[in-house]
This record gives structure tokens, sequence and C-alpha cells, in this order.
């Protein structure tokens, strides 16, 4: 009786964390301390031995032009990423919303990119658009338009931004879907009565009040564009041409994996960690607020 | 100020159903006219038909004159009060009820004068800054009716607007849409499926039953004559008594006439019109002996619960269907007879309805 008694006051609780708190340790603490610690050490390109330097890794990197290229790329690449898969998946959200029938097939229909692996989906558009074997390159040529992604840094760009935004897609879909049909029937009903036509009451009822979903798929977003199209670019164009589509996070595997300046990519690892955790706070202090009811 | 005319108004929603089976009335200027009947019945259909929220597949919506079956729920000039009441929820109460004003281009001190206007007359002066979320079921009532009344229109559309209010918010509510609508004389139309409200409420009662009107008339009139027993167990609570005469001992004593109708036919006496007395019936009326089931106080008046010795036939008239043999009669204060004892109820024949053996048509007697 006593034992049973301590145990269920005092041990059972930490017990049962157990499980959860040595998932988050061995796959991200003990991960993410290795990076830090990497970062300020020089390894020598066999990884035979290491020392100590400080931030001399950061120093170096701060003071690489090409590292403020990946900034901006990156800044480019996840805005347009973001701002057209949720657009995009949004509008389609909306059009099936309406025809409810017809819902749940194009439920089925749009979730089939998602189910593609990022690697997989990249190479499906390279297919379609490579310059010389693609089946829209030739289309795209006649029409007088020099179309090159191997060669032209904003055909690059314009194709990884595609197939990351025609992956993320299904996903946004979905929820944005919900959200509209969480939305109770009379409120419209009752905005059409009101003397709102339909365009005005998308965007002063159905808009504000689809903002938590809004909110919480712009989190998911970033947070994808940052690590998730790796596989992307790395198909489709690695980082190239000249770097045009090297984001921060291919750099990384850029510098470390291809380059082996295994510090020098601990760093930007760091660098790129403390980004995405500042994104979401600032997401949650500041977007959240503005979030409607 | 406008009428509102139905004329042979149809429904059928895709898939097949018919909800509305073609239905004919009129509301006058300022009326007030409630639809009452069971619930699926087809009031919110034909209610929304009004409000151009739903298509009408045949017949003609006309409000003021104008044949609107074609015209957006915006331009008819209509305000509605929905059940879960549809506040916009992410508006204050002030943006809630100046939105549709807003949106018809109205120059924003009149939207101040009218929103303010009718937040005093509703009690929610001091919350207009608020939220929805913020405001019990009573004030968001009140803000739904705040929406429609700043709007000023032709028709106003109720649909059980008070069905989620407890009880006595509920009759303290009746009261005031009805003082409200008799100041401002807009034509409305209410739908309920509580008798009481549709009652005490309409000007012009419409009782409807599987997508057709049963009856249409004044309330007491409808009280009085009920044209079918269906109308007659729907008005009143408790429901009418209903007895079939076919085989049925009362015959004797009713039928002193020998009219073919009061031989096969249903008879009708409501509970309020049936006295326990040990005194003979007055000629043509009816005595029915009963013994004591139940009883029911309810502090004005008591309900008892009675069979009859020989068990005649009930009518099987939804709602208000009661078991075979089975008679209540109301008897005013609280002195009750015991259960099982045996009472002798009487009703004079002025308060005795007859009806055809099918219920649908009444008899004058
Ligand atoms: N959108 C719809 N599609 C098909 N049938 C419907 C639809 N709306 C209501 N109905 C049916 O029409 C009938 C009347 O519904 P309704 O007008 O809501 O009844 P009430 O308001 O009197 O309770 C019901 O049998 C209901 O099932
Ligand atoms: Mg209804």
């Amino acid at each position: 009786m006593e034992k049973t008694a301590v145990f269920k006051g005092k041990f059972l609780p930490y017990l049962l964390l157990v499980p959860q708190l040595v998932i988050t340790l061995v796959f991200f603490y003990w991960p993410a301390s290795q990076a830090v610690w990497q970062s300020f050490l020089r390894e020598d390109a066999f990884g035979l031995n290491s020392e100590f330097i400080g931030l001399e890794n950061y120093q170096a990197l701060l003071a690489q032009p090409e590292y403020y290229k990946s900034m901006v790329t990156t800044l480019v690449f996840s805005s347009l990423v973001a701002a057209l898969s949720l657009s995009i998946a949004l509008l389609f959200a909306t059009q099936a919303d309406k025809n409810l029938k017809a819902a749940p097939t194009f439920k089925v229909m749009m979730i089939w990119p998602y189910a593609v692996a990022p690697a997989v989906a990249g190479v499906l558009w390279l297919f379609i658009f490579h310059p010389s074997l693609g089946t829209m390159a030739r289309p795209l040529r006649l029409m007088g338009f020099n179309w090159n992604p191997m060669l032209n840094g904003n055909h690059a760009m314009a194709l990884v931004v595609m197939a990351a935004v025609w992956k993320q897609i299904a996903y946004n879909f979905l929820f944005f879907l919900a959200g509209l049909q969480a939305i109770p029937r009379s409120v419209l009903e009752a905005g059409a009565i009101d003397g709102a036509g339909p365009y005005r009451r998308f965007w002063t009822i159905t808009f504000p009040l689809l903002s938590p979903t809004t909110f919480f798929l712009l989190v998911v977003n970033v947070v994808y564009v940052f690590f998730d199209t790796f596989g992307i670019i790395d198909a489709v164009t690695g980082g190239g041409p000249a770097g045009a589509t090297t984001t921060m996070v291919y750099k990384v595997y850029a510098d470390g994996r291809l380059g082996g300046d295994l510090g020098g990519s601990a760093a930007q690892s760091v660098i790129l960690m403390v980004i995405v955790i500042a994104l979401t706070a600032i997401q949650f202090r500041y977007v959240e607020r503005k979030v409607q009811y | 100020m406008a009428n509102v005319s139905l004329r042979n108004v149809r429904k059928t929603y895709p898939g097949g159903f018919e909800a509305i089976k073609g239905i004919d009335f009129e509301i006058g200027d300022g009326q007030f006219c409630v639809l009452v009947g069971p619930s699926g019945c087809g009031k919110s259909t034909l209610l929304r038909m009004v409000a151009g929220l739903e298509t009408v597949t045949s017949g003609e919506v006309d409000i003021g004159g104008r044949v609107v079956n074609e015209i957006e729920p915006a331009d008819r000039d209509i305000a509605m009060v929905f059940q879960n009441y549809a506040l916009y929820p992410h508006m204050s109460v002030y943006n809630n009820m100046a939105y549709g004003l807003r949106n018809r281009g109205m120059p924003k001190p009149e939207i101040d004068t009218r929103v303010r206007e009718a937040a005093q007359t509703l009690e929610l002066a001091g919350m207009l800054d608020r939220k929805p979320r913020q405001l019990s079921g009573g004030q968001r009532q009140r803000v739904a009716m705040g929406r429609a009344i700043v709007r000023q229109p032709k028709v106003f559309l109720f649909d059980e607007p008070l069905s989620n209010l407890d009880a006595k918010l509920r009759v303290a509510m009746r009261v005031e849409i009805r003082k409200l609508q008799r100041r401002l004389k807009t034509t409305s139309i209410y739908v309920t499926h509580d008798q009481l409200e549709a009652m005490t409420l309409a000007d012009i009662l419409v009782v409807m039953n599987g997508g057709q009107v049963e009856q249409i008339g004044s309330p007491l009139d409808i009280y009085r004559k009920p044209a079918t027993t269906f109308v007659a167990s729907f008005i009143g609570a408790p429901p009418m008594n209903l007895i079939r005469l076919s085989g049925d001992e009362i015959r004797a004593q009713f039928a002193g006439d020998s009219r073919s109708a009061a031989e096969t036919g249903i008879l009708g006496v409501r509970p309020e019109d049936l006295a326990i007395s040990s005194e003979a019936t007055a000629d043509g009326g009816i005595t029915l002996n009963l013994t004591v089931e139940a009883i029911e106080r309810v502090g004005a008046e008591t309900f008892v619960y009675g069979t009859r010795a020989r068990a005649e036939k009930a009518v099987s008239a939804t709602p208000g269907e009661l078991p075979e043999g089975e008679v209540i009669v109301r008897i005013p204060g609280q002195d009750a007879p015991a259960i099982g004892a045996s009472i002798r109820a009487t009703a004079p024949r002025d308060k005795l309805h007859l009806f055809s053996a099918d219920g649908r048509n009444r008899i004058d007697i």
C-alpha cells in the first residue's frame, strides 16, 4: 500500500515523461548541442584532429559575401513559396467549399503531391521543365521564351519555387478546407442579407474567421521552406546555377558535406536554427495577436 | 412598409425531397405572421425562400408588390434573425450592427446614430465594444435583433430566435419582440415550433404540417375552431382530447341528431372545457366516466389524467397523441381527486368539436 502511494505520487509521472524526454534529448538537444560544439572547432579535411578555435568559424562565415547571398536567396525563395502555396491552396479550398459534392474527390486528388518525397517531386518537375528533355521546354522555346534553368538563375529559382509550392499546396489545402467548413453557413448568409457581395464577404468575414488556420499554416510553411525543401533543390538545381538557388540550408550541406568545412557548416546550422526559432517566436508574439477571436 | 404574398410556392430540394408542397397566403402591411408547426414541416425552408437563401422551385414570392424570386437576398430589403444568431464572431457589437449599413454605403454619422439608437432600445449601450463571445445568450439575441432593426427593412424574418434561451428569458424576449414590432410597424414573419409563442405573438397564424398549410387565421379563431385534428392537437396545451366515435357508447349521448358524421367521426374536447361534476349534463353535452391515473399540479391549475372505463380507441394524431382511452381534464387550483378515484367529467355541447373520420375536415355542430 505504502509503496504504491509513494510510486503514484512521485515516480510515476516522471516515469511516464521519460520516453518523451529521451526522444527530445536524443533527436533534438543532442544533435543541436553537437552542432553548437562543432561550430567552435576546426577539423582537418580527414576528420582526424580537431582544435578549439572559438568564434573563428562565425567570423569567417560572416566575412563571406556568398553567405549573405544565400540569406537573400532564402528570403526570396521562402516568401515566394509561402505566399504562393498559401494563396493557391486558399483559392482551391474556397472553390471546393462551394461545391461540397465534389470536395471529397478533390481532396483525394489534391493529397497525392504531398505523398511524394521532396527529391522525387524535384525530379518530376525537372523532367517537365528540363531545357532539352522537358515536355514544357519546347513549347516555351517555340513561344520565343529562352527557357534554361541550367544557365539562368531566375529560371532555376522559378523551377524550384514551382516544385516546392506544388508539394505544399495539398497540405495547406486540407487545412484551409477544414477551416472553411468550420465557419457556420448562417454567418455568411447573414453577410449576404447584410448586403455584402461574395468578394466582400470573403475579405470581411471568411478571411478573418480563417486567420487561426492561416497563422498556423504560416508557421508550418516557413519551417517547411527553411528545411524540407532541401531535397527539391538538391534534385533540381544542386544549388546552381552559380549559387542562384543555394538557400541557407542547402549551403550548410554544400559546405559541410561537399566542401568538407564541418566547422563552418556547423556554424551555419546554428545561425539557421536561431533564425527559425526567432521567426517562430515573432510569429507567435505578433501575428497571433492580430488573429481574430 | 410592405405586404408579403406567397403564391403557390413549392420547394423541391436537390435530391428530390419536396419540402414545400404549394403554399398560398398573404400578409398585410405591418402584420406579424407566425409560422408554426412541428420540427421538419418546412417552416425554415419557407422563411429562407422569402429571404432569398433558398431558390424557389415554383410559384411566386412577392414582397411589396414585386416578385423577388430572382432577386438577391441583399436587394430584397429584408432582415433576418437566425436561430443561432449568426453574429460575426470577430466583430464588436457595434460593428455587427453597423456592417449591413456600411455595405450599403451609408454615411458614418448616420450609421452611428442608428446603431446607438438601436443599442439604447435593446439595452446594449454599455456593450458596444464587446465581442459576441463576451456576451450572454440573451445579449447575443438582442444584438441579432439590433442588427435587424438598424437596417429599417421592409420585412423582418425570424427563425426560432428564442429557442436557445432559457424559459424565463424566452418569455421576456417574446414580450419585447412584440412591443418592438408594434412600435416599428414592420411586416414580420416569425417561425417557431412553440404553440404558446405562436399564440401570443401572431396577428395571423399559419399552422403548417408536412410542407403544407393546415390552417390560417387569427390565433383565437384557430383555437376556437381548429380546421383539422392536427391543428386541434397542435394548438393548445395540453392538447385537445380526441375520441373516435364509431363503436363508442359516447355516441349515444352526443349524437342527439342522427347525422352520419356523428356516427363515424372524431369528437374533440379541450382539457380546459371539461369539468369534474356530479350534476347531470346539459342537453347535448357529454359525460365521461374516468378513473384517475395521474395528477400534475402546476400551481394555478391541475391536470388530471384519467382513463375511460370502457376503453374506446383514442385518435392517433401527432403531435399531442394520447394513449388509447386517456383523457386529460384541466381544473383550476390545486384540489384534485385521489389517484384511483372514479370521476365524472362533463362538457357542454358548445365546447365540443367534431371532425370527419380522417381528421381532415371540421364539421359544424
Ligand atoms: N438542404 C436541404 N436538402 C434536403 N432536404 C432538406 C434541406 N433542408 C431541409 N431539408 C428537409 O426539408 C424538411 C423541412 O426542413 P425545415 O424547413 O428545416 O423544417 P423546420 O424548420 O420546419 O423544422 C425537412 O424534412 C428537412 O430534412
Ligand atoms: Mg427550422
